[in-house]
């Protein structure tokens, strides 16, 4: 296959917009970059040149690491460099992910990339735009004040025929300007010197401009991960011990010989996969290949009702402690009424459609990974340990993957396919099978939450006590990925713990929230973890929402007007959306239950709220409950959402429905089932998701903050959504569960009278 | 190994493999089609689909042979970015999808769907679709598109291509 391979210096002599490279079946519209590698210590985030560049006819290419992953920021971070440069959105391409081209702007995660990556790109394109202007200044001779931009042209105000392009002023030409810059990762600060757009003049920002990548996508033209195939590459699959902590302790290499194009079964202490000319024969290789794993050295908690038990009696490594005011255990022995209930949350998996997959050339002591990580700087660092390189010989190319919802931050098939393509010479390609995923990716870690709360006399919460048990990620940032570990490499660690919060924004007089991190197996496991889609939020919101829904109801309040009592002040973006959900949702103010409804079905309306990183949730669910299966559905929910100011209006309500449905889907039905050796939800009827049947109609009011900064998205308008739920069956059927999923079988079992509402005296 | 006949998107093509490979390696890694993606191997997900005599085939779980001789099509042979299927182009319209992964069997399954049922109600596409599997969750932009396809002039307009 013939890849032709543009360098940024190339890049700069360009003349077509559209920068295309070809392989075996055709135009592949993006830029299958192989550069010169700058300085050993990477790009320099000072140079503007590091930034983007202007081609001669007028086009900027955007360098970032901060990675699309499918949620459409790349189109977003390109509407925010268009805006300050003033070009047309279709001027702009986006380089993304490649770490011989881009400074490492830190991983892409916790939906921090318009909030931290869009600043700095902001500032590096007006930046930019400051030094056109100066060069277009010299140009026409005339002084910066007098000039105007429109459309990559800058022209004299009132004389527009006096002009000239970005192209003929800098086109193919570095800019070798330096701008300040200082921090590193999400803290990069650039050219905070330079003076930005007034938002108020914005014309492509807070537009809906059409993502860059859909096109593609949607006729087979788009290159993702999975796609990538470089000359003399062959196949591999991994071989992953069925349970907990084996080894292989034998190989009948006899057992694979009928399989014609098996080039080689690779060890690597324990890690395990096999190499083949075709793809088809390395799926059956490592299906057929016979091995023999060691017992397991250690047993899981045998089932989930196991597994809470190793939460609450285990001892913690860790507590940490997210808010503490007054003193909450002396207020709860004051007490007129108590509240105390345990909230359960189980393991959930991130669900990539498109299993894991990465291409690595190991050659000699220099690498090239092409795959989908979140953080290509820490997966090229990972690759370089597991190889024992420098990391300046690993050349990290990012290339879209399957939506991950966390699962790609801890990327293990860079390390997969670089252990084997060492061992055989070859570029390797290595895909993981959907046993593969389910069984090891790594998942949302269970979270066993109990609330204790305390109202005087006149109806008044004086105590708040939320103490939350919960494992850390074991499988995260900078710990050895899974090839690692089993090659021998241990991690330093007892994983990485984002405790403390309660989530709550309540201003209860007397209020300690505690979160203690349990210890978890830091060998290779398959129930290993990481973060998920809003990590812990979830629950922390289920937990705290119905608690406040629980004591709202008992009090014989509307849950709105309850929660407004507690929101003060430094709460008004909370009191917006909340106002702004109910209103859209038509809410009519009674207390909890109604048990409306006729015959078998009952109907019911629930209300939550949440935050994340700035970003701010209401929303109002509505469900109808058939009592005699047990079964919810999911009507409507309906979410007002404010994350700042909105950089692109559609692609933020694409964001909001899918975290909204996937809500559902993991409030409603998802828990990874296991034993005591190994993971048993081995594929999509093991771990059911939602389908098109189930999918409630979502109602979105989006909240413009014109006067704030851009916060993320990507997560905020999730973690709500099983307490909404929770709600809507509590105002329902008067029957408050305490455990996600909910299930037929657990609803019908509580409306049964087998989970009794832990309800105040 | 054997040499298999096969006829995709209305060429005839010729390929020499283990007759049992499934049809989905064969489209991806031998014929260069990438619309179809491998997601689960299971026939559980849909993101393999293609059209075989104007049914949809999960083409992870049917060998190549079956496939001999029967007219195979896959996304590529819908449309493309500069002459894109009123499916396609709807989908664009719409923005519907994000990660874009599953979209291939969106699409294909759309497809059959309209060829047999021009204009479906919401319920009856749901219906039909509901064993395509969508994690980002894009289902309800997926159900506008293929109304607004099913109700689209068939000569679409060329995508705006912005990349």
């Amino acid at each position: 296959m013939e890849t032709k391979t543009i360098s940024r210096r190339q890049l700069l002599k360009s003349t077509g917009a559209l920068i295309v490279s070809f392989n075996f079946f055709g135009a592949v519209p993006r830029i299958l970059a192989q550069t010169a590698a700058p300085s050993d210590a990477g790009l320099q985030p000072g140079s503007l040149d590091s930034w983007l560049a202007v081609a001669q006819d007028g086009s900027v290419t955007v360098f970032t690491s901060k990675v699309d992953l499918g949620t459409g920021t790349g189109t977003a971070l390109g509407q925010i460099v268009a805006e300050e440069l003033d070009v047309p959105i279709t001027k702009i391409t986006m380089d993304i992910g490649d770490t011989s081209k881009t400074v490492d702007q830190g991983r892409t995660s916790a939906s921090r990339t318009l909030e931290r990556a869009g600043p700095q790109l902001r500032q590096a394109a007006a930046a930019a735009r400051q030094e056109l202007l100066k060069l277009a200044a010299t140009r026409l001779g005339t002084p910066v004040e007098q000039l105007t931009v429109s459309d990559g042209v800058v022209s004299v105000a009132g004389n527009a025929a006096k002009n000239v392009s970005y192209g003929s002023l800098i086109g193919g030409r570095h800019f070798n300007v330096q701008v300040a810059a200082s921090g590193e990762g999400w803290d990069l600060n650039i050219a905070p010197e330079v003076h930005p757009k007034n938002p108020k003049d914005y014309k492509v920002v807070g537009t809906s401009v059409p993502r860059f990548d859909l096109p593609q996508k949607l006729t087979g033209e788009f290159e993702y991960a999975h796609e990538v195939r470089v000359p003399g590459m062959l196949h591999g699959r991994v071989v992953r011990p069925p349970v907990v902590n084996s080894k292989p302790s034998s190989i009948d290499q006899d057992s694979i010989k009928h399989i014609p194009g098996v080039v080689k079964v690779v060890q690597e202490g324990n890690f395990l996969g096999v190499v083949a000319q075709t793809e088809w024969a390395a799926i059956q290789a490592a299906r057929d290949l016979k091995v023999t794993w060691s017992a397991p050295a250690t047993k899981f908690p045998a089932n989930p009702t196991d597994m809470y038990d190793y939460l609450k009696n285990t001892k913690s490594f860790v507590e940490r402690v997210g808010a503490e005011k007054g003193n909450s255990a002396t207020a709860l022995g004051q007490a007129a009424r108590t509240f105390e209930a345990t909230y359960r949350w189980p393991f959930q998996m991130h669900g990539m459609i498109g299993p894991s997959c990465a291409v690595a050339d190991v050659r000699g002591d220099k690498v090239t990974i092409w795959a989908g990580a979140q953080a290509p700087f820490i997966t090229r660092k990972g690759v370089a340990t597991l190889l024992g390189l420098p990391e300046k010989n690993v050349h990290f190319i990012y290339r879209e993957g399957s939506g991950c919802y966390g699962r790609l931050e801890p990327d293990d098939s860079p390390e997969d396919a670089a252990l084997m393509s060492r061992a055989v010479g070859r570029p390797v390609r290595v895909q993981w099978m959907r046993e593969d995923e389910h069984g090891w990716e790594p998942k949302g870690p269970p979270q066993l939450i109990t609330v204790r709360a305390g109202v005087d006399a006149q109806g008044k919460v004086t105590a708040w006590d939320y103490a939350e048990r919960t494992l850390p990620w074991t499988d995260a940032r900078l710990s050895p990925m899974l090839a690692s570990r089993q090659s021998g490499i241990k991690p330093d660690e007892q994983g990485v713990f984002l405790g403390g919060g309660d989530g709550a924004a309540y201003n209860f007089e007397n209020r300690k929230a505690v979160s203690s991190g349990i210890p978890w197996f830091m060998n290779p496991n398959p129930l290993r973890t990481c973060n998920l889609r809003a990590p812990y939020s979830s629950a922390r919101c289920f937990a705290t929402e119905s608690h406040v829904d629980e004591i709202a109801a008992a009090l014989r309040v509307d849950p709105v007007e309850f929660r407004l009592r507690y929101l003060g002040d430094d709460s008004k973006r909370v009191i917006g959306v909340l106002q702004a959900a109910t209103k859209k949702a038509g809410w009519q103010a009674r207390p909890s239950p109604s048990q409306a409804g006729t015959g078998s079905i009952a109907t019911g309306r629930g209300v939550a709220v949440s935050g994340m990183a700035g970003t701010v949730v209401a929303q109002v669910a509505e469900v109808e409950v058939d009592k005699s299966t047990g079964k919810v559905t999911v009507k409507r929910v309906t979410v007002a959402h404010d994350c700042g100011l909105i950089v692109n209006p559609n692609g933020l309500r694409n964001q909001i429905e899918g975290n909204v449905i996937q809500g559902v889907s993991r409030a409603l039905m998802e828990e990874v089932q296991f034993d005591s050796t190994g993971v048993k939800s081995l594929d999509w009827r093991g771990y059911p998701i939602i389908t098109f049947r189930d999918v409630p109609d979502v109602e979105i009011v989006t909240i413009d903050q014109k006067e704030m900064p851009s916060l993320g998205a990507g997560e905020a308008s999730t973690i709500a959504v099983a307490a909404a739920i929770a709600n809507a069956i509590f105002d329902a059927t008067g029957v408050r569960l305490h455990q996600v999923p909910f299930t037929p079988q657990r609803v019908l079992s509580a409306i049964n009278g087998g989970a009794p509402s832990n309800r105040g005296d | 190994m054997a040499r298999i006949s096969l006829k995709v998107n209305g060429k005839s093509r010729s390929v020499e493999t283990d007759p049992t490979t499934p049809l989905l390696y064969v489209l991806r890694g031998d014929l260069g089609l990438q619309g179809p993606k491998f997601g689960c191997g299971l026939s559980q997900c849909g993101a393999c689909t293609v059209i075989m005599e104007g049914k949809s085939v999960r083409s992870c779980s049917v060998p190549v042979t079956a496939a001999q001789n029967r007219e195979v099509t896959t996304l590529e042979g819908l449309g493309s970015v500069a002459h894109p299927h009123r499916l396609q182009k709807a989908f664009v319209d719409e923005q519907a999808g994000q990660c874009g992964y599953c979209l291939n069997g969106m699409v294909m399954s759309a497809k059959v769907l309209l060829d047999q049922n021009p204009h479906p109600t919401d319920t009856e596409i749901k219906q039909a679709l509901n064993g395509v599997l969508c994690r980002c969750a894009s289902y309800l932009r997926i159900v506008r598109a293929i109304q607004r396809a099913a109700n689209a002039d068939q000569s679409a307009p060329p995508i705006i291509n912005y990349m």
